[in-house]
């Protein structure tokens, strides 16, 4: 009777007090995923507020500086909000608005998904409760000032690391009381069932698109799909349209300081199996199973634990996890910004890195496609203070 | 029969509720520990049940959450709660129930920790974010060490639900009062009677109701719909307050006696 697996991976480990919850939102979005009215009318907001479909773009600068296969982009950051979190929340509030539910609930780390779901909030007039760990809201002021313009009640999390894991924990303990009226809006493929399926489906438009895309492009599907892994919905969702066809998808993950240091966030390359955030899946914990506290420049990526359908296609093969430093990152945020007039969010810098390095390693007829989740306006003071400590 | 069921066998046969208190292992101090899970048999808890801290403990309020925390920073592990519930075997014979969520156990092993568990004397576990979708493995090392499983139920269970978690349940039924985390509340949920009949209905099960149950009144009004009542963050509270001082253990054994008396 176990549900939401990935293989051996996923699940649904919360306390009986959010099982009534949960369960009422997998049937909903059930009912909702057959509803072609429902997919009509997210296909709809999706073009006409979201701005999709997003392009595909060549990087013929910076392939060339590669000097190896051509790289391409896949323009998340043109979407509505700046990053792909805005594909999930407007599925979710369609589903929450469906369910007749009059507040939104969400936890965010760097505030892209906190943002995305005061968005739809507003737009939907509902709403809208956003828990952000203190020491996030100190770093990422600017979000939380556009939140609070967006109408939302930003509520710092003084718990635990003060980080996105303890929003978490807070919006599902504070979700268990008011159920009845709000609606969970999870931001990541992570999670109990359905998140991890839900959000997955949501984010799938990326790779959709950008199959055509490449098609269009380039006449031919391309050689490596690259993005980067938090919780992991920008990767499932640009990867999973792909998962019949011969294409090789690397995963990014956070090795902050490097991974030797211990100041990282990569679950899946340098994690554990266990149970965390309701799933099975790949932890960073202690022998003893205590969550350990991580470290990463970008603070999308700055999380424990990892989507349970990631730890599935690594366990089976079917992607390669990798992690890329935070100096890594930020060197691929100059050169995307240099070369390209574009800046990257520093949680995709992680995926930029490794293209770049992966492309200069292949033929010039090879094609990389990396999934450009977000833009890097919320980074620009982070970075700032960055490179003037290098400069020192 | 387990030595849990026989307690609330011989209580319900003195028209007695059960009081089933619960404090975190290793908060304060693991001194400190120690000698509060002596006071609490002195003081006359019936079960007592003993957190295992987790780092990120989803169902907990603020109360619980910062005693983990406390319990953590003197490096407390699942092995040194073991270790102190075979050091209280020595003294005591009352039931010990650990509760805490699946990862501890995972990582140490479920099987190896279910037998870890009965040759310390622990009776029974509660494990809090697992809900029987995901509990074979857990429910099947318990069994054959005879351990009792213990699961919760809540106002949002449904009557499938309800009726699947009391047939894996053994030794007692944890019915959550209410939705939300654990703390203390003024007052008990006005539906309580409800809920609790809603469960009796499925079984014979002894039913402990816990979740913001913090005074002798709250233990007296549940003990005459329920089997037995669950008092922890108002416990854990004391502790906290109580911490560093001579007078814990004595601060600690009298709260519990009055809870104690008010289950008669």
């Amino acid at each position: 009777m176990s549900v939401g697996h990935f293989g051996e991976f996923g699940g649904i480990f919360v306390p009986e007090t959010l099982m009534g919850p949960l369960t009422d939102v997998a049937d909903a979005y059930e009912s909702a995923r057959r509803d072609p009215e429902f997919q009509r009318e997210l296909s709809y907001w999706l073009k006409h507020y979201a701005g999709r479909p997003t392009p595909v773009y060549y990087c013929r600068r910076m392939s060339e500086e590669c000097g190896g296969a051509k790289i391409y982009l896949k323009r998340e950051d043109l979407a509505h909000t700046g990053a792909h979190k805005i594909n999930n929340a407007v599925g979710q509030a369609l589903l929450a608005v469906r369910m007749g539910r009059e507040r939104l609930l969400a936890e965010t780390g760097a505030g892209q998904h906190g943002v995305a779901t005061a968005t739809v909030a507003a737009l939907f007039g509902l709403g809208c409760d956003i828990y952000m760990g203190e020491e996030d809201v100190r770093r990422q002021a600017l979000n939380v000032y556009r939140m609070k313009l967006l109408g939302a009640n930003v509520v710092p999390v003084s718990s635990g690391s003060k980080t996105l894991k303890d929003a978490i924990n807070e919006a599902f303990r504070v979700w268990m009381a008011t159920a009845e009226t709000t609606y969970y809006l999870f931001g990541t493929a992570a999670g109990p069932h359905p998140y991890p399926t839900m959000v997955r489906d949501f984010q799938s438009v990326i790779g959709r698109e950008a199959r055509e895309q490449m098609l269009e492009a380039e006449g031919r599907l391309p050689d490596y799909l690259v993005a980067c892994v938090g919780g992991g919905s920008n990767a499932i969702g640009l990867f999973h349209p792909f998962l019949d066809d011969e294409v090789q998808m690397v995963g990014v993950e956070a090795a902050g300081r490097g991974l030797a240091t211990g100041k990282h966030a990569a679950s899946l390359t340098a994690g554990s199996q266990g149970v965390l955030h309701g799933a099975h899946t790949k932890l960073l914990q202690t022998d003893e199973g205590q969550i350990k506290p991580t470290h990463s420049v970008a603070a999308g990526l700055d999380y424990p634990g990892v989507g349970p359908e990631h730890a599935h296609l690594q366990r089976t093969g079917r992607a390669e996890y990798v992690a890329v430093t935070d100096d890594k990152a930020i060197g691929a945020f100059q050169a995307l910004t240099r070369l390209e007039g574009i800046l990257p969010a520093l949680e995709s810098s992680h995926a930029v890195a490794y293209a770049m390095e992966l492309a200069a390693r292949m033929p010039r007829d090879r094609v990389i496609l990396v999934n450009l989740s977000g833009r890097g306006d919320k980074d620009v003071d982070e970075v700032r203070r960055l490179l003037g400590d290098d400069d020192r | 029969m387990s030595r849990i069921a026989d307690t609330f066998t011989e209580l319900k046969a003195k028209n007695e509720g059960a009081l089933v208190v619960f404090t975190v292992a290793g908060h304060p101090s693991p001194e400190e520990s120690t000698k509060v899970t002596t006071a609490l048999a002195e003081g006359g808890a019936d079960i007592i049940e003993l957190g295992i801290p987790f780092s990120d403990p989803l169902a907990d309020g603020p109360a619980i959450q910062n005693a983990s925390q406390r319990a953590l920073a003197h490096d407390i592990t699942p092995g040194d709660v073991l270790e102190m519930v075979r050091a209280f075997r020595g003294k005591s014979e009352i039931p010990v129930v650990l509760m805490t969520c699946y990862n501890p156990i995972c990582q140490y092993g479920v099987g190896r920790f279910a037998a870890d568990a009965k040759a310390a004397g622990v009776d029974g576990v509660i494990v809090t974010d697992l809900p029987p979708e995901e509990c074979g493995e857990w429910v099947s090392a318990a069994r054959a060490e005879d351990l009792d499983t213990i699961f919760l139920l809540a106002p949002t269970s449904s009557t499938e639900r309800t009726k699947k978690v009391v047939d894996l349940a053994t030794g007692f039924v944890y019915c959550v009062s209410r939705m939300g985390v654990t703390g203390a509340r003024e007052d008990l949920p006005p539906d309580l009677k409800n809920l609790v009949g809603r469960i009796r209905r499925e079984t014979d099960k002894p039913i402990a109701v816990g979740f913001g149950i913090s005074q002798p009144a709250h233990v007296a009004q549940v003990c005459r719909i329920a089997d037995g009542a669950v008092v922890g963050s108002a416990v854990v509270s004391l502790i906290d307050k109580q911490r560093g001082t001579a007078d814990l253990p004595q601060a600690v054994a009298q709260f519990v006696g009055e809870l104690k008396a008010a289950t008669r």
